[in-house]
């Protein structure tokens, strides 16, 4: 059964339309869920209308290519915890990657010229064949390098991989693919350059994100996923697909834009978090040192000094997040409230591993929207605050980023926790965070250590309250 | 078909309307928009089935295979991720819900 073209250009492009569509409602917390419930439909619409398409053979094999796809993912995206969200988007970002890069192959292979003559592509035109490699090139960078920031962000992998000489040999390895992509696009398309040119497309996606920090992944997932819409877009030309490049393109810029908010939201560049090394500086230059020692509280002191307050903010991090917290945080919140304490949570740009993660992570634990509120509209507030809590966060309330400029921190915006009247430091042990950078708050004269893991604090600090209105 | 300039046209209205819609988003809605745009460039999957669906020889069938399945778990992976995600969003105050605002 095939329907005809004029009827599939139709759905291509309503589907491109709702795409769009979807994504305007995205960008909006009130009209959200629709959204992508809209993008949904359009991209059923053009997967039955592509399966119609007049000339296609092996529909058996491309149904049974997208069941197993479509199970697999959704089982593994249903059943993935909130936390390790962010891995799961860079995975199924990495799939895509490879999936344009598959397509990038498929043309470049059937288009295989005996290497002897070197006549130019007869069906591609010279701009479709241009495009098609550069798609390739982009897919298969976006493809190894999302799939080592998942294995990093899953832990599977030492979170920082650097020897010397590395920058030259990543450019070395990029001008391979790059010449081998020229070559191929000017027409001399044989199975070793094609094979060549893979290998080298990948191998600079893996050395790319190898020398990355963990706390600068969000940034480097965002970037290959604007990379992967690119080469959709770039393959979606070879293909005359109108739908693949306008959702690709669309995707492109977008996430081109988003990348440039997190870097912005992290007070980091671009170039800086590809290029330079994180934490080096740390390591090389002598920080300044931090006088003073922790000073540790118990959950019962520190369960009636905030019962007493008149208002708390509770800055949650991703530790909090790991230790599985938020539920009994937001427990912990909601008898504060009850005692008529004014409650907010405070939320960094860049707290959780990526913009807006803790957001999602509070909200899974039922946490209103407008009780969280954004750096800029607390940090007023703090003087006025009397009692700070930090759960699981480091870096982001670490006051070295104002006070030390040899700091690799120094200059990132933070929650000015160290003016509220009283911090309460709810902490595993006295290691460093994520950035690996001593934190001075942690020595000031109104900051307690409360030591623990995360839930079960917080689980001390509901039952202190509850003995408390006893 | 497309001839050259008008791909371009569409390539670059494409990236406006890309750019415009994510200009003025709150933080708290960058993770579910990345998401989201994960989702949406799940559309590779159907550049991938033409693929498979022109493939003559096993090498190309096996590339198309992997690509489809590849996209596959792309568009279905994005959509279940993205859709969680948004599940969450809920106010105290009644009226400002993401249920109540179809």
């Amino acid at each position: 059964m095939a329907l005809p073209q004029s009827v599939i250009d139709v759905c291509y492009f309503i589907a491109a339309l709702l795409f769009i569509l979807g994504l305007k409602r995205m960008s909006s917390p009130r009209t959200a869920r629709g959204g992508i419930v809209w993008a949904g439909f359009g991209m059923l619409l053009a997967v039955v209308a592509t399966l119609l398409l007049p000339d296609m053979h092996n529909r058996g094999l491309i149904i049974a290519a997208v069941l197993i796809g479509v199970t697999a993912a959704w089982w593994s995206g249903r059943r993935v915890a909130m936390t390790a969200m962010p891995q799961m988007v860079a995975l199924y970002n990495g799939m895509g990657g490879g999936a344009a890069a598959a397509i990038g192959a498929s043309e470049l292979v059937a288009h295989v010229v005996p290497a002897m003559d070197a006549v130019t592509v007869g069906a591609l035109s010279p701009v479709a064949l241009a495009l098609g490699v550069l798609g390739a090139l982009i897919g298969s960078v976006s493809f190894s390098g999302s799939s080592i920031a998942f294995a990093k962000l899953q832990g599977w992998l030492d979170r920082r991989f650097v020897f010397p000489g590395q920058q030259v040999v990543n450019l070395l390895v990029l001008a391979a693919a790059v010449g081998l992509g020229i070559v191929l696009a000017s027409g001399h398309i044989t199975l070793p350059l094609v094979v060549g040119f893979f290998i080298a497309a990948l191998l600079f996606g893996i050395l790319m994100t190898l020398p990355i920090g963990g706390a600068d992944m969000p940034v480097v997932i965002s970037l290959y996923n604007a990379f992967t819409g690119l080469a959709v877009a770039f393959e979606g030309y070879v293909l005359q697909n109108e739908a693949m490049i306008i959702a690709g393109m669309v995707v492109g810029a977008a996430g081109t834009l988003l990348t440039q908010l997190m870097a912005k939201a992290m007070n980091r560049s671009i170039g800086n978090v590809l290029f330079g090394s994180f934490g080096a500086a740390a390591t090389g230059a002598a920080a300044q040192a931090i006088g003073g020692s922790q000073k540790p509280v118990e959950a019962a002191d520190a369960a009636v000094m905030m019962a007493y307050a008149e208002r708390v903010v509770i800055v949650p991090g991703y530790g909090m997040a790991v230790a599985q917290a938020q539920h009994k945080v937001w427990e912990f919140a909601q008898l504060l409230i009850a005692r008529g304490v004014k409650v907010k949570f405070a939320i960094h740009p860049v707290a959780g591993r990526m913009p807006g993660h803790m957001n999602v992570l509070l909200a899974e634990a039922g946490v209103p929207y407008d009780l969280i509120v954004d750096m800029e509209d607390i940090n007023p507030e703090f003087p006025v605050t009397d009692v700070a809590v930090v759960i699981g966060a480091n870096d982001v309330v670490n006051p070295v980023a104002k006070t030390d400029p040899s700091s690799p921190i120094y200059g990132m915006p933070i929650l000015d926790v160290a003016d509220a009247r009283q911090v309460i430091v709810v902490k595993r042990g006295k290691g460093t965070g994520f950035a690996g950078i001593e934190n001075a708050l942690f020595y000031a004269d109104n900051a307690r250590m409360l030591y623990g893991d995360g839930q079960s604090v917080a689980g001390q600090l509901v039952s202190q309250l509850k003995t408390l209105d006893a | 078909m497309l001839d050259g300039f008008l791909a371009l046209y569409i390539f670059m209205l494409a990236a406006f309307t890309g750019y415009e819609i994510i200009a003025r988003v709150p933080v708290i809605l960058h993770t579910p928009l990345m998401s989201g745009s994960n989702f949406i460039h799940g559309i590779v999957l159907v550049g991938a089935m033409i693929a498979l669906g022109h493939a003559h020889t096993p090498f190309e069938l096996a590339i198309g295979f992997i690509g489809v399945l590849l996209g596959a778990g792309n568009a279905a992976g994005g959509y279940v991720v993205t859709e969680r995600m948004l599940e969450m969003f809920k106010s105290s105050k009644p009226g400002q819900g993401g249920k109540e605002s179809k």
